[in-house]
């Protein structure tokens, strides 16, 4: 079956009846329709196909110092990595960060859009907004396009007058304040590693508690992160950390999880146990 | 899963919800209060999705405050359970909330009262109900265990009886709950039952 879009053209093209050299382009154009009945559902499940940045992990956290966010970089579309280098933590304003899970496109532009409203109301009301307001701001927006089909899962992490704020906003209209969300399809992973802590030294291990520095938070961040790409396929790439405190957010590190593997897991020079020898045969 | 009773005594109405914001297997809250206070005395408890719940609450409690702006007269406990029944009634074959309500207030001339309302907009005046998956357990108890002019200490107790029995036969028992009592001094938090503990910042 073939759409028919010669109507639209205002002048159709005519070649000469038996032009060799332009047979193949003298059909009116045209493109392919897909062979079936329910053609929503066809849309529907084509739009789920290809939507990238499914897989991810994300965590932000409050503590002692201000907020910390990370996240891996991988995007994915079904099994084929079509990026190692996506920037899934992104600067709405110089106080404010959001994360990037589910689509894409989705959230890269509802959260350009949210840095829009955010600075039209600091022009209008001369000081910065709060990261509560911003984030109920995106969470209405996202609740009135519930059911459309956007999908989103985000946080919202910043510094306004009241001190850190952590928000979790998705588009099925959730809004959630909190002190430690994770979220993607690693974030059970990332859950493991950010609630039990991790060892420091061979046996102080500390939890995820409010009194970290920011040191110390950054590593259980990247941790967490690494981890989660560990075992989860649709995670990877790199693990990008940022603070935010009372001066605005500041990247520390981005780290490709592959290089932290050995890191984390020195390769130590084993004692050969058995040389290989020379057959003594003739 | 989702827990939301309450029930009426003597003099006053209390309600309890559990406190999990829950997405699939993962828990990613634990102290998200699901009880709003909807004036000075008027409690409203919801489950359901997360967004109609808060967008709906919200929504109704503004509107219960615009009208006492309004006529300088706050709603009776009996108009707002109307009030927001009517709302989830024109909702309902649009775009429906999928929320079920439980509202409980005191008033002067009627005293206490629980208005049970779910998401297809049926309207009860009881004096015990429930919601969510805890209603099993929670309805039965109350059922066997409630009398009319219950006192403050016995409705607390039956009200953790509930809690325990969830708790321990709910295979997905959420594991903190946040009990709230109107009467004629108003509305406000009576107490948490809490066996996991979130960090607690500022």
């Amino acid at each position: 079956m073939k759409l028919d879009t010669s109507g639209l053209e205002s002048t159709a093209p005519h070649f000469g009846t038996s032009c060799e050299l332009f047979s193949g382009f003298s059909a009116a154009p045209s493109f392919d329709l897909p062979v079936t009945t329910d053609f929503d559902g066809f849309q529907k499940e084509s739009i789920q196909m290809v939507k990238p940045a499914k897989g991810t992990t994300t965590l932000a956290f409050i503590f002692k110092e201000g907020v910390i966010v990370a996240a891996d970089s991988r995007a994915s579309m079904g099994g084929y990595i079509s990026s190692q280098s996506v920037k899934k933590i992104i600067e709405i304003n110089p106080y404010m960060l959001g994360t990037m899970a589910g689509g894409a496109a989705d959230c890269q532009f509802w959260h350009r859009n949210l840095g829009i409203k955010c600075r039209l109301h600091e022009l209008a009301n001369k000081r910065r907004i709060s990261v509560t307001g911003a984030s109920k701001l995106l969470a209405n927006i996202l609740y009135s396009y519930r059911g459309m089909g956007l999908s989103v899962g985000t946080m919202i992490a910043g510094w306004d007058e009241t001190g850190p704020g952590l928000y979790y906003v998705d588009s099925e209209g959730g809004r959630l304040k909190g002190t430690r969300f994770s979220v993607g399809s690693g974030s059970p992973y990332a859950y493991g590693v950010l609630d039990s802590g991790y060892l420091i030294s061979y046996n102080t291990c500390i939890r995820y508690k409010y009194d970290l520095s920011v040191e110390e938070a950054a590593e259980l961040a990247k941790r967490s992160i690494y981890h989660a790409t560990f075992r989860d396929g649709a995670s990877g790439g790199v693990a990008s950390v940022y603070h935010v405190g009372p001066n605005g957010w500041k990247k520390l590190s981005g780290d490709d999880v592959g290089e932290l593997y050995y890191q984390y897991n020195p390769v130590s020079t084993s004692t050969v146990e058995q040389e290989m020898a020379e057959s003594s045969s003739t | 899963m989702e827990c939301v009773f309450g029930l009426v005594g003597n003099g006053f109405a209390i309600l309890v919800a559990d406190t999990s914001a829950v997405h699939s297997i993962l828990v990613h809250k634990s102290n998200e209060d699901k009880i709003m206070v909807l004036d000075s005395h008027k409690l409203i408890a919801a489950s359901g999705e997360p967004g109609d719940r808060v967008q709906f609450t919200e929504f109704i409690q503004k509107n219960v405050a615009l009208y006492q702006f309004r006529n300088g007269i706050p709603l009776t406990t009996a108009a707002a359970a109307n009030f927001t029944r009517g709302e989830l009634a024109t909702a309902l074959r649009k775009s429906p909330y999928m929320v079920n309500i439980l509202l409980a207030g005191y008033d002067k001339e009627t005293g206490p009262s629980l208005y049970y309302i779910d998401y297809i907009a049926s309207l009860h005046k009881v004096d015990k109900g429930a919601f969510g998956y805890g209603s099993y357990f929670s309805l039965s108890m109350m059922d066997r265990h409630f009398h009319s002019g219950m006192s403050v200490e016995e409705a607390v107790d039956l009200v953790d009886k509930c809690i325990m029995e969830i708790r321990s036969r709910l295979v997905v028992a959420p594991p903190n709950f946040v009990i709230k009592i109107v009467d004629k001094d108003g509305a406000r938090e009576y107490a948490w039952r809490e066996s996991v503990k979130e960090t607690t910042v500022s």
